[in-house]
């Protein structure tokens, strides 16, 4: 198998604060893995380590390879890395179609995801198309970011805390699109509070606990003390 | 054992500073004894533009209200001595407060509109108020219309204070009454930088702070931010009154495009303070020497100055956006006019 | 009936400040940039195309579509080099470094130009009018006005139709996730004031053909910009088309009463609106 993304080492800070200590995670070719943790515990930070938001050394990111760690965002993007971000981020002056579009209009990719496939993947979307991004609820609004972050045919996946502020029926919705999304070829990094649904849906599963991994195992094998412990730090 | 604290803001800089303040400001009472006229006209232009600088510095640097209208103030408190003078008879020297005092009057309903105003808004808001001012005042025939009018020789060979001027240095009247305005302006520059810094020193300066870095945090522990505002727009809009009022006493002459004027009373002032140092009691006190030093240089050039001006003034808002005195100030640590606030604990009052 | 003259030309004035008002409208929406050298730009786009009028003896319609191009990639550098490294929460750095280029920019036209008054030749087009029945209007300020609302249609079309208008309204939302979807925003933000420069040299064509100019008279023109600008609401093009009516007409039946009171009027007029609308006649929801 093929590592397509990988961090080495990986230390951020914001200021004086120390948010990570120099963490490893691996990501092969068509695998989904999860990174589960608390709050605060860096997972975002991760990510925005990984996109581009934040900038580390270059060598403490590598992308097939090749470290991106200084890059802005924009270049990140542009590899094939999308994300969805947390909290959505729809943009408010752009409607709902509007905001898919421009997930797609910077990196020009021939691949499965294109408006139609998207709107066969939220059929509710095309009923919606028209509406300003913000006008959706939280659940639709979500289906629009993770098809936003899909239009650019992206290699990797990076889903920040997509069940955050949703009824669990709605998560449950969301996730069922996500065999569809493994199917069409492209390797997801999903970031979750909802311990449930990210082993459901994971190959390998990474914990965090204040800014380190503290846990790391297959999604199927992994047991529940560990978790625990991984998690919140003593003893089930 | 319960230990006792004190806030302080006096520190080892801040009382040398002091002691010197008082050395410089004796020196300069009585320095028209023994320096030329010349000499005396620059300290006039250097104090008065100093005094409108940490005024404006108040206001934006402290205040975080960015005015580009300031010179309503300029211009309306010299005309409103010019018509206390004109048409009241008054004799000038009072008549510099009757300036100060209708500059508050005329800032009251300019804050009340520029303040509804947020930001960027606010910035041309001042600035239509000062168009607005100037366009007005160029219709009060009586002081000149659109070309300004000067003194009347009653006015100017009676002011109040020039005779003792005569007397205690032997010069003619012009001198004289150049004396005098140097000392008037020295005695103003004196006091507003005193009242600003008390101002900062008190409570009202650690209000204007939180008010400035976070309004809504601010309102939260209690500080009236609407309050604030007024109070800073007004006090400013009342130095600036009775500096521009002053300004005009020792020129004599007055018109609506100068005593309005943008580029002397908001470009110059907004590129001392930043060239200086903005937020800053320091800063404008730099900025004003440079921005003397470079006049002197360069005023032979005329646009070429002008044009240095805008060109330092971007570079340094750019590169070095806390100007002179911020550069040398995180260099070294000094701070002449200490405002911070520092905790002393029980042992170090036993020393104090 | 010489209200219904005077408010015609009030309106048609109005187009002559809605295109001085459009660059800015476009910069300040999308950067919530304010560039106080805006009117002196406009200055420099006159004397652009007066060069190129009087040095080939091109006409002035003609002189633009070469002019255009060159603001263009002045105002894209303006903004790669100087104006991005403003950008942030304060809105001091832009406000004081544009007052810097401001200053720079009228002296040194100064210097190139003397402070003479030049007016860009229009030939037949500078007397002639056209009789509309009810009143009579000079076809440059009929043409002004129809040009500025071409040019807010044409705006409109890029900001609603095109990728690069999306682009565009993502940024200005929100830069960061703009980024996430592969945008830059420093280029974003130079496109668009090369966009805006363009717009700055068609409103420099008709200043320059309808009056006489010269290096100073810049503030004066980006008052009258800001004020449609604000008066309109941030971010909506035809509401500052609005603003720049208003302003016109204000300022026109001020000068048939006194013209002494042309330019006071406009003013009032600005402060009379922002008393009853603090944001703005349309301004956008998310501010």
């Amino acid at each position: 198998m093929s590592i397509l993304l990988q961090t080495i080492g990986l230390t951020a800070q914001y200021g004086d604060f120390r948010a990570l200590f120099g963490v490893d995670i691996e990501l092969n070719a068509g695998e989904t893995v999860a990174i589960i943790g608390a709050n605060g515990a860096g997972k975002s930070t991760l990510l925005r380590s990984i996109t581009g938001v934040m900038v580390n050394a270059p060598e403490q990111v590598l992308h097939r390879g090749t470290p991106i760690g200084a890059l802005p965002a924009d270049q990140v993007m542009a590899r094939g890395i999308a994300m969805v971000p947390e909290g959505r981020k729809l943009f408010p002056s752009l409607t709902v179609e509007e905001n898919l579009l421009i997930g797609g209009q910077m990196r020009r990719v021939a691949g499965p995801w294109t408006l139609e496939a998207v709107y066969d993947l939220f059929p509710i979307l095309r009923e919606r198309r028209l509406n300003p991004g913000t006008a959706l609820s939280g659940g639709q609004q979500q289906m629009v970011a993770i098809g936003r972050a899909l239009m650019s045919n992206p290699e990797i996946l990076l889903c920040d805390e997509i069940s955050l502020g949703l009824a669990p029926v709605v998560i449950r919705d969301i996730y069922a699109a996500m065999p569809r999304i493994k199917a069409s070829g492209a390797s997801v990094i999903i970031v979750e509070q909802d311990i449930g649904q990210a082993l459901r849906v994971a190959d390998r599963v990474y914990c965090m606990m204040e800014g380190r991994v503290t846990l790391t195992g297959a999604a199927a094998t992994i047991s529940r003390e560990a978790i625990h412990t991984a998690y919140f730090g003593d003893a089930a | 054992m319960a230990r006792t604290y004190r806030v302080t803001t006096r520190t080892r800089a801040g009382q040398i500073t002091g002691l010197v303040a008082l050395a410089l400001v004796a020196l300069g009472v009585v320095l028209p004894a023994f320096v030329p006229r010349g000499v005396i006209l620059d300290l006039f232009f250097i104090l008065t533009m100093l005094t409108l600088a940490q005024l404006w510095n108040l206001l934006a640097g402290y205040g975080g209200l960015v005015s580009v209208g300031q010179q309503a103030f300029v211009g309306i408190g010299a005309y409103a001595m010019f018509a206390a003078v004109i048409l009241w008879g008054m004799n000038p020297v009072p008549a510099i407060l009757v300036g100060g005092g209708v500059a508050v009057l005329l800032a009251v309903p300019s804050a009340f509109f520029a303040f509804r105003l947020q930001g960027a808004y606010f910035a041309i808001g001042t600035w239509v108020v000062a168009e607005i001012t100037r366009l007005s005042i160029a219709q009060w025939k009586a002081l000149g219309g659109g070309t300004g009018t000067s003194l009347p020789r009653e006015a100017t060979g009676n002011i109040m204070g020039v005779d003792l001027v005569r007397s205690l240095f032997g010069v003619r009247e012009a001198a004289a009454r150049d004396i005098l305005a140097y000392w008037l302006a020295l005695a103003l520059a004196v006091v507003t930088i005193g009242a600003i810094y008390m101002l900062l020193r008190n409570r009202l300066g650690l209000a204007l702070a939180a008010v400035r870095d976070n309004t809504e945090a601010a309102r939260s522990v209690g500080v009236d931010a609407g309050r604030l505002k007024w109070v800073v727009y007004l006090l400013t809009a009342l130095g600036t009154g009775l500096t521009g009022a002053l300004i005009h006493l020792q020129t004599a002459r007055i018109s609506p495009d100068a005593a309005f004027s943008v580029t002397n009373w908001t470009a110059y002032v907004i590129f001392i303070v930043v060239i200086g140092g903005i937020g800053t009691i320091e800063g404008p006190i730099l900025g004003v020497l440079v921005f003397f030093a470079l006049q002197t240089l360069l005023a032979d050039y005329g646009t070429w100055y002008l044009l240095a001006l805008g060109l330092i003034g971007i570079a340094v808002m750019l590169f070095a956006p806390r100007g002179l005195w911020g550069l040398i100030s995180a260099r070294t640590g000094i701070h002449l006019f200490p405002v911070q606030r520092r905790l002393l604990g029980q042992d170090q009052l036993k020393g104090d | 009936m010489i209200w219904i003259d005077t408010l015609v030309q009030g309106i048609l004035l109005g187009g002559l400040y809605a295109l001085f008002a459009a660059g800015l409208s476009l910069m300040f929406g999308i950067m919530r940039l304010v560039n106080l050298a805006h009117g002196d730009l406009i200055v420099l786009a006159a004397y652009l195309l007066l060069v190129l009028v009087t040095m080939t003896g091109m006409h002035p319609f003609v002189a633009v579509l070469i002019a255009a191009p060159v603001m263009f990639a002045i105002g894209w550098g303006l903004q790669r080099v100087v104006l991005n490294r403003t950008l942030g929460k304060d809105i001091l750095p832009p406000l004081l470094v544009t007052f810097g280029l401001s200053v720079v920019l009228q002296n040194a036209l100064l210097e190139g130009f003397t402070a003479d008054s030049r007016r860009i030749p229009a030939g037949p087009l500078e007397t002639a009018s056209l009789d509309l029945g009810v009143v009579t209007v000079g076809v440059m300020p009929l043409l002004t006005f129809l040009t500025a609302v071409g040019v807010i249609i044409g705006l409109n079309q890029i900001f609603y139709r095109t990728a690069l208008g999306r682009a565009f309204r993502a940024t200005s939302d929100d830069p960061v996730t703009a980024s996430l979807m592969g945008i830059n925003p420093g280029r974003v933000f130079a496109v668009a004031t090369g966009l805006a420069m363009v717009v700055v040299t068609i409103a420099a064509l008709y200043l320059g053909m309808r009056s006489n100019f010269d290096p100073s008279i810049g503030p004066a023109r980006l008052i009258y910009a800001f004020e449609a600008v604000i008066i309109g609401g941030l971010g909506s093009l035809w509401g500052t088309l609005a603003g720049g009516v208003i302003i016109g007409v204000a300022q026109t039946f001020g000068a048939a009463i006194n013209p002494e009171w042309q330019i006071l009027a406009g003013h009032i007029a600005f402060v009379v609106v922002l008393l009853i609308r603090p944001r703005g006649l349309f301004p956008r929801a998310n501010d």
